[in-house]
């Protein structure tokens, strides 16, 4: 029983845990180098409607259209709200 | 709490069977430290300090090629590709500056240049590529010291450079691209975009011929556009359909022979055809096409068990082969790993690509894409992805030139610094 309860908890946090679908890939330009905007510490709020609105249109944008376009606004929420609590 | 702490209180949760029976650390063991497999092993042992994590390179250092085709052009030093080892050994993984030679997949063992094994529960292969020598008639190795192919970044990427250097005005470059699948698949054209961009400047008389045995290729509208501009008479793409494949090279002659003709060149360049690096195919892992199929998932080999490809020696479907690529698909498979080796399975991955080339100094275009795993391969995300507009500002160049620039101080940071 004890040994079920730690199963699921485990597999709770590990699902907890895992980056959200496409989330990992963000630091490989946010990371800190300007001009590229840095992820970590910002109010994800902030981080979807960007992303909202450049998957819209409605905001200027070099690359960041073409990739918006690839998530859905619910999987943008769980993305932006993974990479603002990494290092 | 971080990321890091919850995978690890997860792992510690649940003990996976096999593992706490043997009272002893999971072991990883990652074969090749370019952006792909330097990354992998970083990422692994982040997501769970307890795995064992061993990065096997028979280099001392590494070169990078991404803005190598400036080194090339003399718009950049080589030290600006240079990095160490040293941060990720200061991470806790353990360095192994050897050659692998032997993998044994029933065994789970790594064999060593000097015959030592190591033991894995998990292998990450990212081998990059190896050049299929003779693959293109008269294209041996020691064809490569007089004809560089320069598509590996070190001595090669100096020797084409001291060719440009020593060539007189009015000299002739010849560059041959392969058909697909290649490393990095606009690197031929950013290469002979920037060569061009020199030569206007230095050798104004000069000409260079990019002879090519494909039809289409990466941000085709994008360069063609900029050539037209930029390069009009100096810089000549010959399509497949014009008689552009080349059929055999000559390194005595300095020539490239096609269907329709000779070519002496002042400076040749061959880009050979290519194939995942020599281990893939000693382990098992490579099939008749000589690169590896994978689970789109967890990136573990369609062919052996417990053995992950990633970065350019993989078949990753829409995905190219870029470093970008390689690093974002070794996040994924450094998770994967961790929680294949923690008994739980990973949930379906989406993967992001974005690959930037200079068409001139501070003249930047970019093509991106979004993947995730349908019928067994990564595939484009419909509506998503695709290349800079054609008709973007010339604001637009600099700023996607200052993104590239930003870019690979990022992600070498990420995966060396």
């Amino acid at each position: 029983m004890i040994l079920r309860a730690a199963v699921v908890l485990a597999a709770l946090l590990t699902c907890a845990a895992a980056p959200p679908p496409g989330a990992s890939s963000c630091s490989g330009c946010h990371g800190g180098v300007a001009p590229l905007p840095v992820l970590a510490g910002r109010n994800p709020a902030d981080v979807v409607a960007a992303l909202d609105a450049f998957r819209a249109g409605t905001k200027p944008a070099t690359v960041m259209d073409r990739i918006a376009k690839g998530f859905t606004h619910d999987e943008t929420v769980a993305i932006a709200a993974w990479v603002v609590v990494q290092r | 709490m971080t990321r890091r702490n919850l995978l690890t209180t997860a792992t510690a949760l649940l003990a996976t069977p096999s593992l706490a029976r043997a009272q002893a650390a999971p072991r990883v063991v990652v074969i090749g430290g370019g952006f792909g497999g330097a990354t992998a092993a970083r990422f692994v042992h982040r997501a769970d300090p307890r795995i064992e994590v061993t990065l096997v390179e028979a280099n001392a250092d590494f070169t990078a090629c991404p803005f190598s085709n400036e080194v090339i052009a003399g718009f950049r030093d080589i030290a600006a590709q240079r990095f160490t080892y040293r941060a990720i050994a200061a991470d806790g993984v353990r360095l192994v500056n050897a050659e692998a030679t032997a993998v044994d997949p029933a065994a789970r063992r790594v064999t060593l240049g000097d015959g030592t094994l190591l033991a894995y529960d998990r292998l990450i292969l990212s081998p990059g590529i190896d050049i299929v020598w003779g693959g293109l008639p008269g294209y041996d190795e020691a064809a490569a010291d007089r004809m560089p192919h320069a598509w590996k970044a070190g001595a090669q990427t100096l020797l084409l450079r001291r060719q440009l250097e020593a060539m007189p005005d009015g000299g002739v470059v010849v560059i041959s691209a392969p058909a697909n699948p290649y490393r990095c698949p606009p690197g031929p054209y950013e290469r002979a975009s920037l060569i061009a961009a020199w030569l206007k400047a230095n050798r104004p008389r000069s000409k260079l011929l990019l002879l090519d045995a494909k039809d289409v290729f990466s941000k085709q509208k994008l360069f063609q556009a900029a050539w037209a501009q930029l390069y009009p008479g100096l810089l000549e793409w010959v399509s497949l359909s014009d008689g552009g494949k080349v059929t055999r090279v000559d390194p005595a002659s300095n020539s490239f022979e096609t269907d329709f003709g000779s070519h002496k060149a002042d400076v040749g360049n061959v880009i050979p055809p290519q194939r995942a690096g020599r281990i893939a195919a000693l382990a098992g892992v490579a099939d008749r096409t000589g690169w590896c199929p994978i689970d789109p998932v967890t990136f573990e080999s369609k062919l052996r068990p417990n053995i992950h490809v990633v970065g350019d020696a993989a078949i990753a479907g829409a995905m190219p082969k870029s470093a970008f690529a390689a690093n974002a698909q070794a996040k994924v498979c450094a998770d994967a790993v961790a929680l294949l080796l923690a008994g739980s399975a990973p949930a379906e991955p989406r993967l992001i690509n974005t690959c930037y080339s200079l068409v001139a100094p501070g003249y930047g275009i970019s093509v991106a894409g979004v993947y995730r795993p349908l019928n067994g391969l990564l595939t484009d995300i419909d509506g998503a992805g695709g290349t800079s507009p054609l008709n973007a500002t010339a604001a637009q160049r600099t700023q996607e030139a200052e993104y590239a620039d930003a870019w690979f101080k990022t992600i070498t940071h990420e995966v060396f610094g």
